[in-house]
């Protein structure tokens, strides 16, 4: 028996969704086709779109599927930037948060060093929150010349929610498009794309109960976006490609579900979260919460500012890669979250950004929940940790010595 | 047991996992990530560091069900084998830097750290025996496999390592039967080529890898009676009893090809001669290794000063805790920073490094 708090890394896929996409596998028919079977399909692709945009406030036409939640956002950084420059050339400024995910953090970096681009990171406080100021200046400064602005819906490595409508707010002023990754967000937290005043928000599939390699970027009717695949002209021409209707059938069931029960879980999902905070603090005294924490109740995660399933530590003296393999041989599956470079476990970019030290930041280990959680997860996690965080030190201290 | 088995991502490591697997022990797999700034694909004939490297190992744990890690050593293995290369080159020695890695990295950075977290025993793809002595304590030995054996290269360990380690190998008749049991075991990298180049070293070309690390340091090349007879860009490039490469303008009075019997790092320069004044009668050996208590007298044994070199038969003894051991009939290219090992057939008596040499016989003939 295991207890797996790993939620933001996948979660279980719903049962609604597998039953959805094993009902629709034995299908025949390319939506693009004009035949029966063809418009059988695309009836299905139609369908799944609708139900995805009405569970997240969004038109049908603003929905383009993309083959996850990486390709969405390359879609909203590349395509944007393209699609900016080519209207003016000025405008060459990428205007991002420094915590966010490498799929918005790695294509920023990108167009830095191969399209002209000037990247702008912008600063986060020791919660992981944004720095509006720092965006209030810079679009004071270069608001003609700024090509759009991505900032997170809520970061996956410590849970912090972005201020997105200051964001917002300030991004139309100077008419600069906003992106939002909101991977971690949806099914956690509401998400109204139209409420929201955004000009494109990244779904991805796996991460709330769909089928993985799958997700769409919703962008604003007549927003400009320049293709990166290029091909058979689906999706309003900006990402080619066979539609695959029976995946999206199930991705869109999973987003139905997810959001539809989202209030009652993420209540449930919540508290779990809390007891598990507590009790991790009281087996380690020294472990550190990272991310939204609440001075006023002594250090639990602050509510309001964190998603519901998020509760994330460091451990001083420990290295991560000895507390994860400790902990897998315990039953316990969690991460460090932060992606792996080169097969190296590094010290995560949002901690640094955070403020915390390299050392600090190596012990870092992130406990996410989801729909399949229970508090008998929480207990092994707290039965396995005081022998493992001593374990983890000894080896710690063994490879410093 | 919870044995740690090193993954290289090459063929020996994956197939001694596999053979601590069968033997029922509780196996995780370890990769170490011994450079941070790694290629995607491995290229040349270097043996662990890439990418696709990482790649084979963690596709050789699944084949063998096993957990796997990458553990970050990189810091550890630039502070110690890296820098050691480049100090004992810069100080006119010739350094091994798999017996450092040996010495510092997986015998003592991985074992060290896997004994913390638990494990009973390091087990490495390695070509060597353990055995165990009447007295219980354990032996290092020649492999079966005499053209395979690496026990030159892991006798820097020690007795107290040696007894956290496993070298499943070590009774392999050879390395086509090693590949052949990683064929049968659905290993997919069965075929992979073997590794001899320095892992750190692209391209094998150690003289540039120098060059770029150390930089351009002009001198003289002379004779044994100081005569200048060539320059040189830097005395690291040279090893004792080299002689390809020292593009000498002059030739020898005599015709007979020079080669390279000193470096001299303080004055910078590089001492050539003929070949029969490379020959040594004694080793001199610091920093001494023993399996088992030092030798009280004279003992008869072989010594070995390269990792393929052959054996030659010589008598040890201890001076001031350090060795001598004289060898029958003298040894050709002997540098300072080479190790020493002594051998009593196929048993390690013990390990030194070379700090010098004695010819007893004065100018040879």
């Amino acid at each position: 028996m295991t207890a797996y708090l790993d939620h933001a890394a996948t979660t279980p896929m719903l049962p609604g969704a597998v039953r959805v996409l094993t009902e629709q596998l034995s299908r025949t028919g390319n939506p693009s086709s004009l035949h029966a079977a063809g418009r059988a399909a695309r009836r299905v692709v139609e369908e799944s779109r609708e139900r995805l945009a009405a569970s997240l406030g969004a038109r049908p036409s603003e929905v383009v599927w993309t083959a996850g939640g990486t390709e969405a956002d390359n879609l909203a950084l590349k395509g944007l930037f393209w699609a900016r420059r080519t209207q003016d050339p000025g405008r060459l400024r990428v205007v991002v948060s420094a915590v966010e995910h490498h799929a918005v953090l790695d294509p920023a970096f990108w167009l830095a060093e191969h399209a002209g681009a000037e990247l702008v990171l912008l600063p986060v406080d020791g919660s992981g929150v944004v720095d509006v100021d720092a965006l209030r200046d810079e679009l004071a400064t270069n608001g003609d010349r700024v090509a759009l602005v991505s900032v997170m819906w809520a970061n996956n490595e410590v849970g912090t929610l972005q201020p997105l409508d200051d964001v917002v707010g300030l991004a139309r002023r100077y008419g600069v498009p906003v992106h939002a990754d909101a991977v971690q967000a949806v099914g956690q937290v509401p998400v109204d794309f139209a409420r929201s005043g955004l000009d494109a928000l990244t779904v991805s599939g796996h991460k709330l109960g769909g089928p993985g390699n799958v997700g769409a970027l919703l962008a604003r009717r007549g927003l400009e976006l320049t293709p990166v695949l290029h091909g058979g002209g689906q999706e309003r021409g900006v990402r080619s490609g066979t539609l695959d209707a029976p995946v999206l059938a199930s991705v869109a069931e999973a987003v139905v579900e997810a959001t539809g029960a989202r209030d009652r879980t993420a209540a449930r999902v919540a508290a779990l979260r809390d007891d598990l905070v507590t009790r991790v603090r009281a087996a380690v005294p020294d472990a550190v919460l990272r991310g939204p924490a609440d001075a006023s109740t002594g250090g639990a995660a602050d509510a309001a500012h964190r998603l519901p399933n998020n509760a994330h530590f460091t451990f001083p003296g420990c290295e991560g890669d000895s507390l994860l393999y400790l902990l897998d041989s315990a039953g316990v599956e969690a991460s460090t979250g932060s992606a792996c470079q080169a097969g190296v476990p590094r010290p995560s970019h949002v901690l640094l950004a955070m403020g915390v030290d390299e050392v600090d930041a190596r012990g870092a280990l992130r406990f996410s929940l989801g729909h399949t959680s229970s508090a008998a997860d929480v207990d092994a996690l707290v039965e396995a940790l005081p022998g493992v965080v001593e374990r983890a030190r000894a080896a710690g201290l063994a490879v410093v010595r | 047991m919870r044995v740690l088995a090193a993954l290289s991502g090459g063929v020996d490591s994956a197939v001694a996992a596999a053979r601590a697997v069968d033997a029922g022990h509780d196996v995780v797999g370890v990769h170490m990530a011994l450079s941070r700034t790694r290629d995607q694909f491995r290229t040349g004939s270097r043996g662990c560091c890439s990418i696709e490297d990482a790649g084979d190992a963690r596709r050789a744990a699944d084949v063998l069900g096993i957990p796997y890690y990458v553990w970050d050593l990189s810091e550890r293995f630039e502070e110690t084998v890296v820098a050691d290369f480049l100090a004992e080159y810069e100080a006119g020695r010739t350094p091994n830097p798999c017996v450092r890695c040996n010495e510092h990295i997986k015998f003592a950075a991985l074992l060290d750290k896997a004994v913390a977290l638990g494990f009973d025993a390091v087990c490495t793809g390695h070509y060597a025996r353990i055995e165990t002595a009447a007295d219980g304590s354990r032996e290092l030995h020649r492999a079966r496999d005499a053209a395979k054996d690496q026990s030159y290269v892991l006798a820097v360990m020690g007795p107290e390592r040696l007894a956290r380690s496993m070298f499943p190998l070590g009774d392999v008749a050879s390395k086509s039967q090693t590949r052949a049991e990683a064929a049968a075991r659905g290993l997919s990298i069965s075929a992979k080529p073997d590794s001899y180049d320095i892992c750190f070293v692209a391209d094998g070309d150690t003289p540039g890898f120098l060059r770029d690390r150390l930089g351009s340091r002009p001198g003289d090349v002379v004779d044994t009676d100081g005569t200048v007879v060539g320059t040189h860009d830097g005395a690291y490039a040279y090893t004792v009893g080299q002689r390809r490469g020292l593009a000498l303008g002059r030739p020898a009075a005599d015709g007979k090809p020079r080669y390279v019997l000193a470096i001299e790092p303080v004055s910078n320069r590089v001492v050539v001669g003929p070949a029969d004044e490379l020959a040594v009668d004694e080793l001199l050996g610091g920093d001494v290794v023993w399996f088992g208590a030092p030798p009280a007298g004279e003992v008869a044994c072989e010594v070995q000063v390269r990792a393929h070199g052959a054996p030659a038969a010589a008598r040890a003894r201890v001076e001031d805790g350090a060795v001598v051991a004289r060898v029958d009939g003298g040894l050709r290219g002997v540098a300072a920073g080479q190790s020493l090992v002594l051998y009593a057939g196929t048993r390690v008596l013990g390990q030194a490094t070379v700090t010098g040499t004695r010819r007893l016989s004065g100018v040879a003939s």
